[in-house]
């Protein structure tokens, strides 16, 4: 019998979420607040699926609902890209170590 | 691009994210792992592109409204003060949640884009898949904007609770699922933005009666679910790299919630069911006969923090709120130029996010080696002079230890009741955020510093 390949998705989502947790366990407490940042800003990789729903169809298509839905998302997905990796950039440009 | 391309570039992209959280393992290497983070964004976005193959007129609109969003993001990013960052964090939660739902949406409108059936014939799993996406989306979204509004101050962080409230949520929990169960048999619009609008009302239900200083919990809590719904539409979409993150970050945000519940001795159950506070207040108030204490002013603690040998400073949200970062780190400067030795203390749950207190230290230029967790530093306070305690008050109660009756018992607490002398920054004797009275108050070797956080310090720096 064929395995469906929602098995295989599912497989990689399980394993994701023990590297996850094994990967999150050894961020320093005092980095936190950037992983809280930067965690969000790659969950907006779901701008895929916006680019992808905005894109559907001809050009004609782009002004019907589900597009605007897809360009919409594109929009608040690009806010956290950009907010979320620079604001954790500035913040890890703070930590400094003791000037010897 | 072939499918089997595309999708290898997305597991690419997916493993330069679990690198730009491993980065973060120490601050030397964070910066580095953040680079590994924009480039796998950039790669994921480029492949999608090309995956798609449509340059036509709809490519530049996409092209107009990334810059858009991206504008507004980097001036956001540019222009927040560090003390806002837990507000901002819960901002970009809710538009992760709904930037979700309207991917389900689009998905649920137009199958055929996504390769999963047609209008009224979507393939099961992927119904499945994308109602559940929708519905973790939604929650995490309006629950969001209730943790943005209580942090920011445009709603109270007083928890709002009312008869029957799980009762009601339960029923909204149950509900979802049966309108998916329905969905997936009939496949009616309706139904579909039925599930949606329950979500959005299950989030606000599930936030508002949280009280202000449990949010550390509120918020990684809300960033596992937001998740959960990118892994919800990452099946959906099929999509391997929106799968991995998804499990990153869910796992990532179920961690943190873990270590602040257990920075204040509760179950995860018992902070969703409700706060603290609104039961104890009737307690403290009787509790509250009049016991001295010793008041003193910015010039006695200049005298005793300039002849100890060493102090440990303990911030706390009051820190955060008075903006008082600079002026401690001026007061540090001026100590160590006196010879004496500084470190910093800070607690889990110090302040109203993970971590919030290194990043205001960071930010006012405190070398991160400078600043030690509760356990690294816990037994110093016996060999320590004097305990500088700034705007945080339950995370040092030693009641925490003593008393079995307390609602903060187990609690680990910071044990700055060991060091010989206390000096305690406050505004008034009122009692913490758990409603309870502070025995160090009381204490022989506790001085009292009646004043604003900031104001406070920078007299000290004066007289120092």
């Amino acid at each position: 019998m064929e395995i469906d390949p929602f098995i295989f998705r599912f497989s990689i989502f399980i394993l994701s979420i023990f590297i996850g947790y094994y990967v999150v366990w050894s961020v320093t407490p005092s980095l936190h607040t950037p992983l809280m940042s930067v965690t969000n800003a790659i969950s907006s990789v779901i701008i895929v699926g916006a680019i992808i729903a905005a894109l559907a169809g001809s050009s004609e298509e782009i002004f019907e609902t589900s597009n605007v839905f897809g360009f919409l998302a594109i929009i608040l997905a690009a806010v956290n890209i950009f907010g979320g990796f620079l604001v954790t950039q500035r913040m890890l440009q703070m930590y400094k170590k003791k000037k010897k | 691009m072939s499918a089997n391309l595309s999708a290898s570039f997305y597991l690419l992209s997916g493993i330069l994210f679990i690198l730009a959280l491993r980065g973060l393992s120490s601050p030397e290497t964070s910066r580095q792992g953040n680079y590994f983070g924009i480039a796998g964004m950039i790669i994921a976005i480029v492949v999608t592109f090309l995956s798609v193959g449509n340059f036509g007129m709809g490519f530049v609109y996409v092209l107009i409204f990334l810059l858009v969003g991206g504008s507004i993001g980097a001036v956001i990013a540019f222009r927040i003060p560090m003390t806002a960052m837990p507000e901002l964090v819960a901002g970009f939660h809710s538009l992760v949640g709904l930037a979700a739902v309207f991917v389900a949406i689009s998905a649920f409108l137009k199958p055929e884009a996504f390769d999963l059936g047609t209008v009224g014939n979507i393939k099961l799993a992927s119904l499945i898949e994308m109602s559940l996406g929708a519905a973790i989306g939604a929650i995490t979204f309006s629950g969001s904007i209730i943790a943005f509004l209580k942090l920011r101050g445009i709603m109270s962080g007083a928890p709002i609770t009312f008869r029957g409230q799980h009762l009601l949520n339960l029923f909204l929990g149950i509900s979802v699922i049966v309108l998916i169960f329905y969905l997936c048999k009939f496949q009616s619009n309706n139904l579909f933005w039925a599930i949606v609008g329950i979500s959005f009302l299950a989030g606000v239900l599930l936030i508002i009666p949280i009280g202000g200083a449990d949010m550390p919990v509120v918020i990684s809590m809300l960033n596992s679910y937001s998740g959960w719904a990118a892994a919800g539409i990452g099946f959906t979409l099929e999509n391997t790299a929106l799968i991995i993150t998804g499990a990153l970050v869910g796992s990532s945000g179920a961690i943190l919630s873990y270590i602040m519940c257990k920075g204040m001795n509760r179950s995860f159950f018992n902070v969703i069911l409700g706060g603290w506070g609104a039961t104890d207040q009737a307690s403290s108030s009787q509790t509250k006969e009049q016991k001295p204490v010793k008041n003193g002013n910015a010039d006695d603690a200049a005298f005793l923090m300039k002849n100890a040998s060493s102090v440990i400073i303990v911030p706390g949200y009051g820190m955060a709120v008075a903006q008082a970062q600079h002026a401690l780190r001026e007061m540090v400067d001026a100590l160590k130029k006196n010879g004496v030795k500084v470190s910093y203390a800070i607690h889990p749950v110090a302040g109203r996010m993970p971590g919030h207190m290194n990043v205001l230290l960071a930010e006012a230029n405190v070398p991160y080696d400078e600043v030690f967790e509760l356990e690294e530093i816990n037994n110093d306070f016996a060999n320590c002079d004097v305990a500088y305690i700034i705007g945080a008050n339950d995370v040092t109660n030693p009641v925490a230890k003593s008393d079995p009756q307390s609602p903060i018992f187990g609690m680990p607490v910071l044990d700055v009741e060991k060091s010989k002398s206390i000096l305690f920054v406050k505004r008034s004797l009122s009692p913490g955020y758990a409603g309870i009275d502070n025995d160090l108050f009381y204490r022989d070797n506790t001085l009292m510093l009646f004043a604003d956080a900031k104001k406070m310090t920078e007299e000290i720096v004066k007289s120092l």
